[in-house]
């Protein structure tokens, strides 16, 4: 669409004449007209990838990812609606695999069935409860399911919720929500429930320590541990025009966000993309089970 | 995981002899785990049958039958601390703190001077000690009370809340138990959880920030016990109980003595004040060094913003309460009287009026060369600022007494049947949200979300786009108060008292101040400062980023109106007819 249209305004200058002096528009400007003209009929959409894999030095896959794109047929236009989990299990006894698959299904089985009567009733009617209420009481029935199944176990969980053009997330632990920008500003969305974050926090670390502190892996908060649950809840607008990336450690530990940049903006296709970033953490060792989710909002 | 039930040991037919019985149901599918857990239970049964303390329960029997198993335990009459936190209205007596905690120190002691290897408690906690009908301490829950499992592969999970750094690195220390011993005094003291706060901030929360009438002493030997650095700490939980006892002497005397709260400066002197002939309920506008504000004297006056002096005033024929708005040389306000008033900002002289079916208590917004309000009629209107004639009216269902709030393209406004409408700048609806009261405040916009409080008592946050709700907060009681954005953070007044101040990501409070009767006025955000009328009577000044009062001006008469700060100067009507400047 861009060459198309520098085409067409070279072609444009070219008519004029070789004296004729007209100022060329700036790369921001091209992008804008570019923009505004996409923006006039399509109609907004997500589209959505995911990667995993077990690692090259594991023999059990503790991750789940979960992902859901749909289109909610509104009462004045069509909303975009998304819902996608990544969760990362732990704890002895190789139980991580049943914490992290309860945690992803059953929030999933909440929060459809909180949209249900907007999904196939008429006329839709509009959850009583607000999206980030929702995804708490998600977490939170995820969390007693997990104590109940698997106990001693644990699950970190990020998961986001888009509806329209706002995505609510739910956080607890180490996996990440981040937005990946083509133009290179990679922008972690989540904080980790870590203790290396922690004493980072507190100035007890500095950033080279931090990053060779040997118990990196350790969490302070986890689906399934504790009386109560208390996860980071807060939404944001959608990245637009930027990729949003959900992650476990076994990506972002092992993988720089250059090659994270490089791996997404190289790609064809978002599910690429995907591909690539589950190769390099392969290619980087594969200490640890990898997963990740890709979602663009298009139009 | 687990319950624990009240029973009665029937070896003892005769008389009633009441046990606890802590059953614990196994629920793992898999037998390698159900078989650990079996384990650890039995560990802790063993453990606890070999200790002989009072503050320890006695253990009678334990077995395992099925998926369960039991711990027949002494029955222990009491509460357990969190219970008791909980359930008091306040903060909990130093005084019985600090006996308790001198008791846990001693089990501790106890614990840790177990032979042939010290055994660390690694879970105190409020929930964890029960306080019985004596007044003293029983340690609870031993389940933890066992090796640390390190050198676990992946990812490790530790208790958040009132463990210690070097905990959750696997050590298990004497030094850890005295920590969570700390934490657990601080959480009883100021009730706060450190559950729901971020690890290791107990630095940041220094117990008399919080609850003042705590001593400075207590306070001293709580962030000793909190050090990061176990050799900060005490040595051993004799040099702590050493430490408590010390306090205890000391305050001992003093136990009576209160912490008299700071009372900022009080005598601020208004720059100038004007007394009309009624009551002011509304909110002045200030525009080319005027000031305009209505009254129910039925004027609408216009003053010298510098010093107050008067300049006309144009009489209509009902209150006015709404908040003018000025554009392009003329001052636009409605009145009771149903009347849109358009009148010369420079001499008061009438251009125009527009007529509705019913008062209006809206304030007109002008954009796009049009005015919009709301008219008890049930109508929004628009209309143009230049023909004067009404472009569109638009029907809600019930009275608008809502100021419209326009952004992206949009006009939002609330109704006395408690919807929120989106209303297109052609006058067509986009899309409307249903509050279970009124809504009669004005909405804050931002590009993504709509805020706007209700009489039903909550905060709505919605997406901006479409009406859904993003989240809520519950306020003591409902709200007519405007809320103000400023950076990242909302903030709003409620008929509880309450100035609240909120996260806008995640609707999570930042800080909330009292005054002493309902807050109807909106907030003005200026500079790094809050400004608020209450009904009590005071305009109060507020650092926004915290909450802490800076100020406060007493007007002798309730505040519903909202306060504007125009060039450092803070300009506030009164129901006492008087309008005030002050410094800001």
């Amino acid at each position: 669409m861009r060459e198309r249209f520098r085409k067409f305004v070279a072609g444009l200058s070219g008519k004029s004449g070789d004296k004729a002096t007209t100022a060329p528009l700036s790369e921001k400007q091209i992008d804008s007209i570019v923009r505004q003209q996409e923006n006039t009929n399509a109609m907004q959409q997500l589209i959505a990838a995911t990667g995993q894999s077990v690692g090259k030095q594991r023999e059990h896959n503790e991750d789940s990812v979960l992902a859901i794109t749909s289109t909610l047929a509104g009462m004045s236009n069509n909303v975009p609606f998304g819902l996608y989990v990544v969760a990362d299990g732990m704890g002895g006894h190789d139980f991580g695999e049943v914490a992290s698959n309860a945690a992803v299904r059953i929030i999933a089985g909440h929060v459809l069935r909180k949209f249900q009567p907007y999904l196939f009733s008429m006329p839709p009617e509009q959850p009583q409860d607000s999206l980030q209420e929702i995804m708490e009481a998600a977490i939170r029935v995820a969390h007693e399911a997990v104590q109940k199944d698997a106990p001693g176990s644990g699950t970190t969980v990020t998961a986001a919720l888009v509806l329209g053009d706002q995505v609510t997330i739910g956080h607890v632990g180490d996996s990440r929500a981040y937005s990946v920008h083509p133009s290179g500003l990679v922008e972690q969305l989540t904080k980790d429930h870590s203790l290396v974050r922690r004493l980072e926090e507190l100035g007890h670390l500095n950033k080279e320590e931090a990053a060779n502190y040997p118990h990196r892996n350790v969490l302070i908060r986890a689906v399934g541990q504790g009386d109560t649950i208390e996860a980071d809840i807060f939404t944001i607008p959608f990245p637009h025009g930027s990729t949003l990336m959900l992650c476990t450690d076994g990506l972002w530990g092992v993988v720089p966000e250059d090659v994270i940049l490089r791996s997404l903006v190289d790609a064809s296709s978002l599910a690429r993309a995907c591909n690539n970033l589950v190769a390099a953490a392969n290619a980087a060792g594969g200490p640890d089970n990898i997963s990740v989710v890709l979602v663009q909002m298009i139009g | 995981m687990g319950s624990v039930y009240r029973a009665r040991d029937m070896h003892f037919p005769n008389i009633t002899k009441l046990v606890a019985v802590k059953e614990m149901i196994n629920t793992a599918p898999d037998p390698l785990v159900r078989q650990t857990v079996v384990l650890n239970f039995e560990r802790e049964a063993n453990l606890l049958a070999t200790l002989t303390h009072p503050a320890i329960p006695r253990i009678y029997d334990y077995f395992s039958q099925e998926d369960r198993s039991y711990l027949v335990l002494e029955f222990i009459h009491g509460k357990d601390l969190e219970a008791i936190i909980n359930e008091t209205n306040g903060f909990l007596a130093e005084d019985q703190v600090l006996a308790w905690a001198v008791q846990l120190c001693d089990v501790l002691s106890f614990l840790h001077a177990h032979k042939p290897d010290p055994i660390i408690f690694r879970d105190m906690k409020p929930s964890n000690i029960m306080i019985n009908t004596d007044g003293d301490v029983r340690l609870v829950d031993f389940g933890i009370a066992r090796t640390f499992q390190v050198g676990q592969r992946g990812t490790m999970i530790g208790t958040e809340g009132y463990s210690p750094p070097e905990q959750y690195r696997g050590e298990a220390t004497p030094s850890a138990d005295l920590y969570a011993l700390g934490a657990t005094i601080h959480h009883a003291l100021t009730r706060r959880d450190p559950r729901l706060e971020p690890p290791f901030s107990f630095a940041e929360r220094p117990l008399r920030r919080i609850n003042s009438r705590v001593s400075a002493e207590i306070e001293a030997v709580v962030s000793t016990a909190l050090s990061y650095n176990p050799s900060d700490r005490f040595a051993n939980a004799e040099d702590m109980k050493e430490a408590l006892m010390g306090v205890a002497r000391k305050t001992g005397a003093l136990s009576k003595v209160r912490v008299a709260p700071v009372s900022p400066a009080a005598g601020i002197k208004p720059i100038w004040s004007f007394k009309c002939e009624d009551e002011i309920r509304s909110t002045p506008q200030v525009a080319v060094g005027m000031l305009y504000i209505g009254c129910y004297d039925n004027n609408l006056y216009a003053l010298t913003a510098t010093d107050g002096k008067f300049q006309w005033k144009y009489p209509t024929e009902g209150g006015v309460v709404s908040r003018p708005a000025v554009y392009e040389g003329n001052v636009f306000f409605g009145s009771q009287d149903r009347r849109l008033h358009v009148v010369n900002a420079r001499t008061g002289k009438v251009n125009w009026t527009y007529f509705t079916d019913g008062p209006i208590h809206s304030s007109p917004r002008i954009a796009e060369g049009h005015v919009f309000f709301g008219s008890d009629d049930r109508f929004l209107h628009a209309v143009n600022v230049n023909t004067s004639r009404s472009a569109w009216k638009f029907d809600t269902g019930d009275m608008v007494r809502s100021t419209p709030a326009i952004a992206n393209e949009m006009i939002y406004v609330g109704t006395e049947g408690g919807e929120l409408m989106a209303v297109d700048y052609r006058g067509t609806l986009k899309w409307h949200f249903a509050a279970k009261r009124a809504i009669s405040s004005s909405p804050a916009v931002s590009p993504q979300s709509v805020y706007v409080t209700s009489l039903d008592g909550t905060l709505y946050c919605l997406g901006a786009k479409d009406g859904w709700p993003v989240w809520r907060f519950r306020l003591g009681k409902g709200s007519v108060s405007s809320p103000a954005l400023i950076d990242n953070m909302i903030i709003v007044g409620a008929a509880d008292g309450f100035i609240y101040c909120l996260e806008v990501q995640s609707g999570r409070e930042v800080w909330r101040f009292r005054t002493e009767h309902q807050v109807s006025s909106s907030p003005a955000v200026y500079r790094d400062a809050v400004y608020c009328g209450s009904v009590d009577g005071n305009l109060y000044c507020l650092e926004y980023r915290t909450g802490r009062l800076r100020w406060k001006f007493e007007t002798e008469a309730a505040i519903i109106g909202s306060a504007v700060v125009f060039d450092d100067v803070v300009y506030v009507g009164a129901t006492n007819h008087h309008v005030y400047a002050l410094l800001a």
